[in-house]
C-alpha cells in the first residue's frame, strides 16, 4: 500500500498497463493545452494593461473575438473531444468473456480475492493480493459484503465502485512485471484509510510458476505444530480458513498461503513475523474497528507460535 | 539525618550511613548526563526509516511514531532512562542491536522474533531508541 501512496513518479502518473496509459495520456494532454491557454490569457492581460495603444485597440477589436474568443476555443475542444473519445475507447471495449477473471469483494476493511475458473467456479482463494499474468487481460468482478468501497490500482486502472448486490466489472492488464500497490478510494468506515492491497503481476514464466505453487494440493507436516493445534483451539479457525487443516472459517480473509503474502492487515504492514504478532495480539490498535478481536488473552509465546505456523504457511 | 551534619550522633551513625550508601547505590544505577553516550543523529535518522519499514511499532509504542502505536509488546519510550532490557539484559547500545535483531538468542524464550534487519540497521534502531524524545 505505501508503493500507492508515495514513491516518484506518483502511480497515477507511472502507468504500468493500456487502461491507465490512455487516461494519463490524455491527462497530460489537457494539462498542456490548460497551460498554453494560461499563457496566452497573462499575455493578453498584460498588453490589455501595459502594451501601446495600437496593440490594446487590436486586442479589444471584434477580429480577436471571432478568432480568440470563438473559432479557438470551438476547434480545440471539438479536436480534444473527438480525440479523448477515441483515445479512452478501449477503456469501455466489450468484455468477451475470454478473459481471466478475478472476483474481489469489499469487506471491513479488506479485500476478499477469488480467482474464478472458465466455467466461473472459485478456482483459488486469498486476500488482499492479486497474481495476475503480464500481457493478458484480466476481468475484476468487483463487488461488496457491506458497504460501498471501491477499488483503486492507480498503476492499472480508473477507480470502480464495489455495490453490495451489485458486480461491477473492470479490465485491466499490466504490460510490465511488478508490484503495483492499491486502495479502496471511497470512504467506507473508520479504518478506509487503512484498506489496501497489492496487484503482482507475474512475467509468463513466473506466472506459471505461481500457478503451480498455488494449485498444488497442500501438504501439511505430519509432526504436531504447537502454533497450528493453538490456531485452532484459541478461535482463529472459526474466522479464518486454512487449506488442508480442519480450519475453515470464511468471515475473514483466507490465510491458507498468508505466509507468502508481501502485506498483513491488507496491504498496510509488510509480513514479518513481528508484525504478525504484534497484529493477532492487538490488531485494534493497528487498525481501529477492525473484525478481528485483539488476542491480548493469549501469552505471548502462544502468539507468537500461531505468527510462526502462520509464517510457514506459503 | 539531623542539620548539624552526617555524623551528628553516634547512635544514628550506621543509620546515616547506610543512607548515604543507598543514596550512592542509586545515583550509580544512572551514569549523569554528559557520561551516558550520545547517539549520532545521522544513525538514529536511518534507524527512523528502518523502524517504519519493518514496523515495529505493530507491537511498541515508539516516540516519534503516530502509527500504528501497538501494545502486544512493551513500549520503547525514553530507552535511555530504562532498567534492563527485557528485564535481564544491561541496557547498552550493543546488546540493544543484538536483541533487536535477534531477541530469542540473547533471552531464550522471547516471544519477540529475529527481525529481518542487517547488524548496521539494528545499530541505527538501537540509536533511535536511545535518541527518540515523545
Amino acid at each position: 500500500m505505501t508503493e500507492a501512496l508515495f514513491g516518484w513518479p506518483p502511480p497515477v502518473l507511472d502507468p504500468a498497463g493500456p487502461y491507465a496509459s490512455s487516461v494519463t495520456i490524455l491527462a497530460w494532454a489537457l494539462f498542456a493545452i490548460g497551460a498554453g491557454v494560461t499563457a496566452i490569457v497573462v499575455a493578453a492581460l498584460y498588453v490589455a494593461i501595459k502594451g501601446r495603444p495600437a496593440l490594446k485597440a487590436r486586442l479589444g477589436g471584434e477580429k480577436t473575438v471571432w478568432i480568440a474568443g470563438i473559432a479557438f476555443p470551438v476547434v480545440v475542444l471539438t479536436v480534444l473531444l473527438v480525440w479523448g473519445l477515441a483515445l479512452t475507447a478501449r477503456l469501455n471495449r466489450p468484455i468477451d468473456g475470454r478473459e481471466m477473471r478475478i472476483r474481489v469483494s469489499g469487506e471491513l476493511f479488506w479485500f476478499r480475492v477469488h480467482y474464478l475458473d472458465a466455467q466461473g467456479r472459485v478456482a483459488l482463494r486469498d486476500a488482499n493480493e492479486v497474481h495476475i499474468p503480464v500481457g493478458r487481460p484480466v476481468v475484476f468482478e468487483l463487488t461488496s459484503a457491506d458497504v460501498i468501497h471501491s477499488f483503486w490500482v492507480p498503476h492499472l486502472s480508473g477507480k470502480k465502485d464495489m455495490v453490495p448486490g451489485r458486480v461491477n466489472l473492470l479490465r485491466v492488464e499490466a504490460r510490465k512485471p511488478g508490484q503495483y500497490g492499491g486502495v479502496c478510494a471511497e470512504f467506507c468506515g473508520r479504518s478506509h484509510a487503512l484498506m489496501g492491497l497489492v496487484v503482482v503481476a507475474h512475467g509468463p514464466d513466473d506466472w506459471q510458476r505461481w500457478l503451480v505453487s498455488r494449485r498444488a494440493p497442500r501438504v501439511r507436516s505430519a509432526a504436531p505444530d504447537r502454533g497450528a493445534a493453538l490456531f485452532m483451539q484459541s478461535g482463529c479457525a472459526a474466522c479464518h480458513r486454512v487449506a488442508g487443516t480442519a480450519a475453515n472459517g470464511l468471515a475473514g480473509p483466507d490465510l491458507s498461503h498468508v505466509g507468502a503474502r508481501r502485506t498483513i492487515g491488507a496491504g498496510i504492514m509488510p509480513n514479518n513475523r513481528g508484525t504478525m504478532i504484534g497484529w493477532i495480539g492487538d490488531s485494534q490498535s493497528i487498525k481501529p474497528g477492525n473484525r478481528m478481536p485483539n488476542y491480548d488473552m493469549l501469552p505471548a509465546q502462544d502468539t507468537a507460535a500461531v505468527a510462526a505456523w502462520l509464517g510457514t504457511l506459503k | 539525618m539531623n542539620g548539624g551534619g552526617i555524623v551528628s550522633d553516634k547512635g544514628n551513625l550506621f543509620h546515616d550511613l547506610s543512607a548515604v550508601s543507598a543514596l550512592l547505590l542509586i545515583a550509580a544505577c544512572k551514569p549523569p548526563p554528559d557520561a551516558r553516550w550520545s547517539a549520532d543523529p545521522a544513525a538514529a535518522g536511518r534507524g527512523r526509516v528502518v523502524i517504519e519499514r519493518v514496523h515495529c511499532a505493530a507491537c511498541h509504542q515508539i516516540p516519534g511514531v503516530d502509527w500504528p502505536q501497538g501494545e502486544t509488546g512493551p513500549s520503547l519510550e525514553d530507552f535511555g532512562d530504562r532498567g534492563p532490557i527485557a528485564g535481564t539484559l544491561p541496557n547498552r547500545p550493543d546488546v540493544l542491536a543484538a536483541f533487536v535483531r535477534n531477541a530469542p538468542a540473547l533471552k531464550p524464550g522471547s516471544p519477540m522474533p529475529p527481525m529481518p534487519v542487517s547488524e548496521e540497521e539494528a545499530r541505527d534502531i538501537a540509536a533511535y531508541l536511545y535518541e527518540a524524545k515523545r
